[in-house]
C-alpha cells in the first residue's frame, strides 16, 4: 500500500511555529496562509485547515488528537485546500472524514486510530480497464466523459475533463489498464486526464444547468413513497429523539432507494452502526440491478470519538463524492448521519475560537453553512450534458427530542421533506415512527405525474384518501378519550377500524423481515387499494345495520394484516381479496 | 529531571494558570507541589508560549503561588496488569485496600485512540443476564453499551448487581470479569457494591475504581478513563470478556461542566460544555468487540437523571451514544415491583443481532413485539379508564387492561435472586399472550403461533418446555 509518514520537508509553501494548542485548536504564527488552506502540525504533521486569521495568528483545526502538541513545534503551510482524490476505486470503500481508507489505516496503525498518518483516498496499486470514448483531435471540455473504467459490475465510471480545465483538442487517448494516476489522455495545450481528478471538499462541483426534480426517488418504503416522497436531487431531514430510527431509516434507504449510487456519511454516530453497514451491506442485493449492495456504496465514516474537526469535514468529503458521481450523469443518493454532530462540531471549534454565540451556543453562521450544504443537492444537467442528480436525507438528533432546537429549525427551513420520528410512536412499536400527522414532502404535486403514469393513475386519488382518513382518526380519537369509543356512530368506528388497518398494515412496516424490508411502489398500491376497498364494503355493511365488531372481526381482515409478509404476494393478496368478497357477500354488502 | 517552575500567576476553581515555563504538550501530565510537602496532580488543558492552563484532579485546596510546577513530558497513564484483578483502586488508579502496589506489564495511556471502526466486529452474542424484562424485550449483547435509566431514590444498583451476578454467554466457558468505576457515589452505595461483589466472590474477577462522594470532583473525570484502560488491557490483551459498570455518569458530566464554568467557556444546553456529546462518546464508544481478539468490553453506565426528566442533557446526550438504554421506572417502584425496569422507554438496539434461532429462540422476535405492543396498549386504556370509567371499554380494551397488570405482575416482577433462562422468560411471555384473541396477535406470524402458542400445542409431542411452577 502506499501509505508513508509524512514526508517531512515535502513541497511547502512556508512554515511556521505553534504558538499556542487548546485541545483541536491549535495556534500558529509566522505563517502567510490562505483560510481553508492544509496545514501540517507539529512534529509528526498533524492534518489541520486555517480557519480564522489575526494578525499574525493564525488558527488551525487539526483533523487528529492533539495530545503532546508542543507550542514551538513547526507547521507547515501546503499552500492547498483541503481535496479528495476522485476515481476509480471509491465505491465498497469506507474511509474517515478526511478520505483517508480505514482498512488501509488498520493495517498501518492495528486496530487504534493513532495519528501522523498520511494516505491517498484511493490505491495506487489497483489497475483498471480504461476504454476510451473519444479519438484523437477530437475537441473536449470541462466535465466531457474521455472513457470508461468498469468501477463494479454494475457502475460504468466514467472518466471525466476535471471541470477546472479549459479542454481543447485531444492529443493522445490511451487504451488498457492504469492505475488511477497515470495519464489517459493528452491535451492540447498541455493538460493531462487521469483516471483520477482531485477536487477542493468546500467548493461545490460546477453543473451546467439546475432541473426541477421530478421523478420520485423510490424507497420501497410505504410511509415515505406513498405518503411523503422525496425526488431525485430533493432534500429531506428526518429528526428525531434517540431510539426513533433515524439510523435505521437512513440504512433502508441507502438499501433500497433506486439510485445508482449511495454515499453514506456517519458523521460523530457510533462505531457499530458502521460495523453493521460493513457486514450486512456486502451480503445484501440490489433489487435493481441484482449486484451487492456495497459496490454502489461508499462510506465515510467518523465516529464520535474520531477527532472532531474531521467530522466537521466528513460531509463535505461525503458531498463531494456525491457530485463527482452526479457529473457522471448518475442518481446519487448522501445519507447523512447525523447532520447534528456536524453542528455540534462547529460548535465545538467555535467555542473554542471564543466567537460569539448565537442559540444554545451553536455559532451564528450555523443555518447559513446547513443551506450552502444542501444546496449542493439538487438534479442537474452536468458540464457535458448528462443528466444526474444528488438527493440529500439528513438525520438530525435534537437536543431533549425538542424540534425547536436550532439545528432542526436552520435545516427545515431548507429542506423540502420533512420525515418527523416520534417519540409515542417508538414506544407504541409502530415502525419507521414516521408521525403521518407531523411529515410533509413539498415534493407530493410535482411527482404526482409520476406515480400516475408508472404506478397507477389512481395513486393521488388513494393517497388523499388515507391522508383524510387518518386526519380523521386524529379528531375522532379526541372524542373517544372523552366518551369511548362505543358512543360513536357505527360509520365513525368503522373509520376508526379502518385508519388502524393503513397503520398497522400499511405505514408499519419491518425493516427486519426478509420480504417486509422492501415495497416496491405497485405492492403499496396493491395493499393501500386492499384496503380501501375493505373500507368501502364496510361502510356499506355498517350501512345495513352490520355491527361494527363483526365487520372488523372478518378473517379476511386477519388476512390482510399478514399478506405484506408473503414471499408469493399476488397470490395470497388474490386470495385475501376474494375471501373479503365472499364474506362481506355474506354479510349482505357485496 | 523536569524543572521545577514557581511561576502560578492565577488559582481559579480547579485550575492553575502558570506562565514563563518551558513549551509544554497539551494534555500533560502535571505535578503540583506543596508548601506543606504533599503533591497533586494535574493535566494541561491549555499550553501556549505565554501561559500554560492546568487542571488539578485533587482540587486547588492548599496550593499557594510559591507552590511548584512541574511538567512531566507525558500524558496520564495507567499501569496495568492481569494482577489489577481482586483490586480496590482509588479514583486516580492508586491501591486503596491496603495490598501492595501493582507492578505493571504496560502503562498505558487513559486516553484511548478510537477503535477503527472498519475493525470493529458486529456484537452480536446473546448475554442472558436473567433479567426477563431485558432478556426477552432489550436484550444485552456482548461488546454493547447499555445505560440504565434511573432517578434518585431507584434501585438502579441493585439492578447493576443483579446484572453482574447473573450475567453469562450461553454455553461459553471464556474468562469473564467486571470493572467498576464509581465516580462520586457515597461511601454507603460503594459498600452495598464491594459487599455484593465479595459475598459472591465476584470480587476476584473484578477491579474496582473508587472516587467517591468526598473524593475531588475533578478527578472523575479521568475515573471512567482508568477503569476503561484497564477494561481494554484486560479484554483485548488478556481476553478476557469484561462488563464495565460506571456509576453515576450525572456525577461526571456535573465534574466536566465545573471545568468548563472554570475556563469561562461559551456553554451549551443547561451549562453544560457544548463538547459533552464528543466527550462522553470517547468513552462510550470504547465498548465493542474487535476483529481477531477474543476479549469484549459491555458496558452498563448507571446516571441518576435529575428530576427524572430525559432530556436532560446527561440522559439525551447519553441516548444518542449508547445502542439503547434500560429504563427503571419510578411508577413501577411505587408498585413495589422489583425489578421496575420499563420495557416501553427501553430499548436495546442490538437486540435483533443476538437473537432468534441459534442465538436465543426463533419466536423470540415476535413475542418481545408482541407483549411489547400488548402492555403498550394495555397502558394507554389505563390512561383511558382513568376518564370514562371501565363500563365504556370495548372487550378488546378489557383484555388488554388485564393484560397490562399480569405482565407486570408475571413478566416485570422477579426476585434480586432469580435467574430465569430466555426459555422461561419466552414461556411467561407466551402464557400471558395466550390470554388474549388470536387474532389480535398481529406481530405473530402464523408458522411460530402454531408451533408456540400454548392452545396450539397443549399435548403436542415435542413442544417447548413448560414454565417451571
Amino acid at each position: 500500500m502506499a501509505m508513508r509518514q509524512r514526508d517531512k520537508g515535502a513541497a511547502a509553501k512556508g512554515t511556521g511555529e505553534i504558538f499556542r494548542v487548546a485541545g483541536p485548536v491549535v495556534t500558529a504564527t509566522g505563517l502567510r496562509p490562505r483560510m481553508y488552506d492544509v496545514q501540517f502540525v507539529g512534529e509528526e504533521q498533524l492534518l489541520g485547515e486555517v480557519i480564522q486569521i489575526i494578525g499574525e495568528k493564525t488558527i488551525i483545526q487539526v483533523y487528529e488528537d492533539t495530545s503532546g502538541v508542543k507550542p514551538g513545534e513547526a507547521v507547515m503551510d501546503t499552500g492547498a485546500p483541503l481535496v479528495v482524490e476522485l476515481g476509480p476505486g471509491l465505491l465498497g470503500s469506507i474511509y474517515d472524514g478526511v478520505q483517508r481508507p480505514l482498512p488501509v489505516l488498520q493495517k498501518a496503525m492495528g486496530d487504534f486510530i493513532l495519528r501522523g498518518l498520511k494516505s491517498p483516498g484511493l490505491t495506487r496499486e489497483k489497475t483498471w480497464r480504461f476504454a476510451p470514448k473519444v479519438k484523437q483531435g477530437q475537441l473536449v471540455g470541462p466535465g466531457d466523459v474521455v472513457g470508461t473504467v468498469q468501477e463494479a459490475k454494475n457502475v460504468e465510471h466514467r472518466i471525466m475533463v476535471p471541470p477546472n480545465f479549459r479542454g481543447g483538442k485531444v492529443v493522445q487517448i490511451k487504451e488498457g489498464s492504469f492505475t488511477v494516476d497515470e495519464i489517459v489522455a493528452q491535451l492540447e495545450g498541455g493538460e493531462q486526464v487521469k483516471l483520477y481528478q482531485t477536487w477542493p471538499v468546500r467548493k461545490a462541483r460546477p453543473v451546467k444547468e439546475r432541473l426541477m426534480p421530478t421523478i420520485p426517488l423510490v424507497t420501497g418504503q410505504r410511509v415515505l413513497d406513498f405518503l411523503f416522497p422525496i425526488a431525485k436531487g430533493g432534500t429531506a431531514a428526518i429528526p428525531g429523539g434517540f431510539g426513533t430510527g433515524k439510523t435505521v431509516t437512513e440504512q433502508q434507504l441507502s438499501k433500497w432507494c433506486d439510485a445508482q449510487v449511495v454515499i453514506y456519511i456517519g458523521c460523530g454516530e457510533r462505531g457499530n452502526e458502521m460495523t453493521e453497514v460493513l457486514s450486512t451491506f456486502p451480503k445484501l442485493i440490489d433489487p435493481y440491478t441484482g449486484a451487492p449492495l456495497m459496490e454502489r456504496m461508499s462510506l465515510i465514516a467518523n465516529t464520535s470519538n474520531m477527532p472532531v474537526a474531521a467530522r466537521e469535514a466528513s460531509v463535505y468529503t461525503g458531498m463531494t463524492l456525491a457530485e463527482y458521481y452526479r457529473d457522471m450523469g448518475y442518481n446519487v443518493a448522501l445519507m447523512a448521519d447525523s447532520t447534528s454532530r456536524w453542528a455540534e462540531a462547529m460548535r465545538e471549534i467555535s467555542s473554542r475560537l471564543e466567537e460569539m454565540p448565537g442559540e444554545e451556543g451553536f455559532p451564528a453562521y450555523l443555518s447559513a453553512r446547513l443551506s450552502e450544504f444542501y444546496e449542493r443537492a439538487g438534479r442537474a444537467k452536468t458540464l457535458s450534458g448528462l443528466e444526474g442528480s444528488v438527493s440529500v436525507v439528513g438525520a438530525v438528533s435534537p437536543s431533549g427530542g425538542d424540534f425547536s432546537e436550532p439545528v432542526t429549525q436552520g435545516t427545515l427551513r431548507i429542506v423540502k421533506v420533512f420525515w418527523a420520528l416520534d417519540t409515542a410512536l417508538r414506544a407504541r412499536r409502530h415502525f419507521p415512527a414516521i408521525n403521518w400527522l407531523q411529515s410533509y414532502s413539498l415534493y407530493t404535486q410535482i411527482l404526482e405525474d409520476w406515480f400516475r403514469k408508472n404506478v397507477n393513475e389512481e395513486w393521488p386519488r388513494l393517497r388523499s384518501w388515507t391522508q383524510r382518513t387518518l386526519q380523521e382518526e386524529a379528531e375522532l380519537e379526541e372524542i373517544v378519550r372523552l366518551v369511548g369509543a362505543d358512543a360513536l356512530p357505527p360509520d365513525q368506528q368503522l373509520t376508526l377500524e379502518v385508519a388502524r388497518m393503513i397503520r398497522e398494515i400499511f405505514l408499519q412496516q419491518n425493516a427486519y423481515h426478509a420480504v417486509d424490508t422492501f415495497c416496491p411502489p405497485e405492492r403499496q398500491f396493491k395493499i393501500i387499494s386492499a384496503i380501501k376497498k375493505y373500507s368501502d364494503l364496510g361502510q356499506k355493511a355498517v350501512k345495513l345495520d352490520v355491527p361494527t365488531k363483526d365487520v372488523a372481526s372478518l378473517k379476511s381482515r386477519e388476512l390482510l394484516t399478514r399478506v405484506k409478509y408473503e414471499t408469493e404476494f399476488d397470490k395470497e393478496l388474490a386470495k385475501t381479496l376474494a375471501q373479503m368478497d365472499e364474506e362481506f357477500k355474506k354479510l349482505g354488502a357485496a | 529531571m523536569p524543572t521545577e517552575y514557581r511561576t502560578i500567576t492565577e488559582i481559579a476553581g480547579p485550575l492553575i494558570f502558570v506562565e514563563k515555563t518551558a513549551w509544554v504538550g497539551y494534555g500533560e501530565l502535571v505535578e503540583v507541589g506543596l508548601p506543606d510537602g504533599s503533591r497533586k496532580r494535574g493535566q494541561v488543558l491549555d499550553s501556549s508560549k505565554d501561559i500554560v492552563v492546568v487542571q488539578v484532579f485533587e482540587g486547588t485546596a492548599g496550593i499557594d503561588r510559591q507552590s511548584t510546577v512541574k511538567f512531566l513530558g507525558e500524558t496520564i497513564k495507567l499501569n496495568v496488569s492481569r494482577d489489577m484483578l481482586g483490586r480496590i483502586l482509588s479514583g486516580a488508579g492508586e491501591p486503596i485496600d491496603g495490598g501492595p502496589p501493582i507492578v505493571p506489564e504496560k502503562r498505558v495511556e487513559i486516553i484511548g485512540a478510537a477503535i477503527n471502526p472498519y475493525s470493529r466486529e458486529h456484537p452480536a452474542e446473546f448475554i442472558q443476564t436473567g433479567i426477563s424484562t431485558i432478556d426477552g424485550l432489550n436484550t444485552l449483547v456482548r461488546g454493547q453499551k447499555l445505560p440504565l435509566f434511573s432517578g434518585a431514590g431507584l434501585p438502579h444498583n441493585e439492578v447493576a448487581l443483579q446484572i453482574a451476578r447473573q450475567a453469562k454467554v450461553l454455553g461459553s466457558q471464556e474468562p469473564f470479569g467486571v470493572v467498576f468505576a464509581a465516580m462520586g457515589i457515597t461511601h454507603e452505595e460503594a459498600r452495598v457494591f464491594m459487599d455484593d461483589f465479595e459475598r459472591t466472590g465476584a470480587l476476584r474477577r473484578a477491579v474496582l475504581f473508587l472516587n467517591l462522594a468526598d473524593d475531588p470532583a475533578v478527578e472523575r473525570l479521568i475515573t471512567p478513563r482508568m477503569a476503561l484502560t484497564a477494561a481494554e488491557y484486560l479484554a483485548y490483551e488478556v481476553g478476557m470478556h469484561i462488563l464495565v459498570i460506571m456509576t453515576d455518569m450525572t456525577n461526571y458530566a456535573e465534574a466536566l461542566r465545573q471545568i468548563g464554568a472554570a475556563r469561562e467557556e461559551v456553554p451549551g444546553r443547561r451549562g453544560y460544555p457544548g463538547y459533552t456529546y464528543t466527550d462522553l462518546a470517547t468513552m462510550y464508544e470504547r465498548a465493542g468487540r474487535i476483529h481477531g481478539r477474543k476479549g469484549s468490553i459491555t458496558q452498563i453506565p448507571i446516571m441518576a437523571i435529575p428530576d427524572d426528566d430525559w432530556t436532560h442533557p446527561i440522559a439525551d446526550l447519553t441516548g444518542y451514544i449508547t445502542e439503547g438504554q434500560i429504563a427503571v421506572a419510578r411508577d413501577l417502584h411505587r408498585k413495589a415491583i422489583y425489578p421496575p425496569i420499563d420495557p416501553l422507554p427501553s430499548l436495546s438496539r442490538l437486540m435483533d443481532a443476538g437473537i432468534g434461532k441459534d442465538r436465543t429462540r426463533e419466536d423470540h422476535k415476535q413475542v418481545a413485539d408482541q407483549l411489547y405492543a400488548a402492555y403498550a396498549e394495555g397502558k394507554d386504556v389505563r390512561g383511558l379508564v382513568a376518564i370514562v370509567g371501565k363500563e365504556a371499554l370495548s372487550d378488546r380494551d378489557r383484555k388488554m387492561l388485564e393484560f397490562a397488570d399480569r405482565f407486570e405482575q408475571e413478566f416485570i416482577r422477579q426476585g434480586s435472586e432469580e435467574d430465569r433462562t430466555i426459555e422461561q422468560t419466552l414461556e411467561i411471555g407466551w402464557k400471558l399472550l395466550a390470554t388474549l384473541d388470536e387474532a389480535w396477535l398481529t406481530k405473530v406470524d402464523r408458522k411460530t403461533l402454531e408451533k408456540y402458542h400454548p392452545a396450539h400445542r397443549s399435548g403436542t409431542p415435542g413442544a417447548a418446555p413448560k414454565v417451571p411452577a
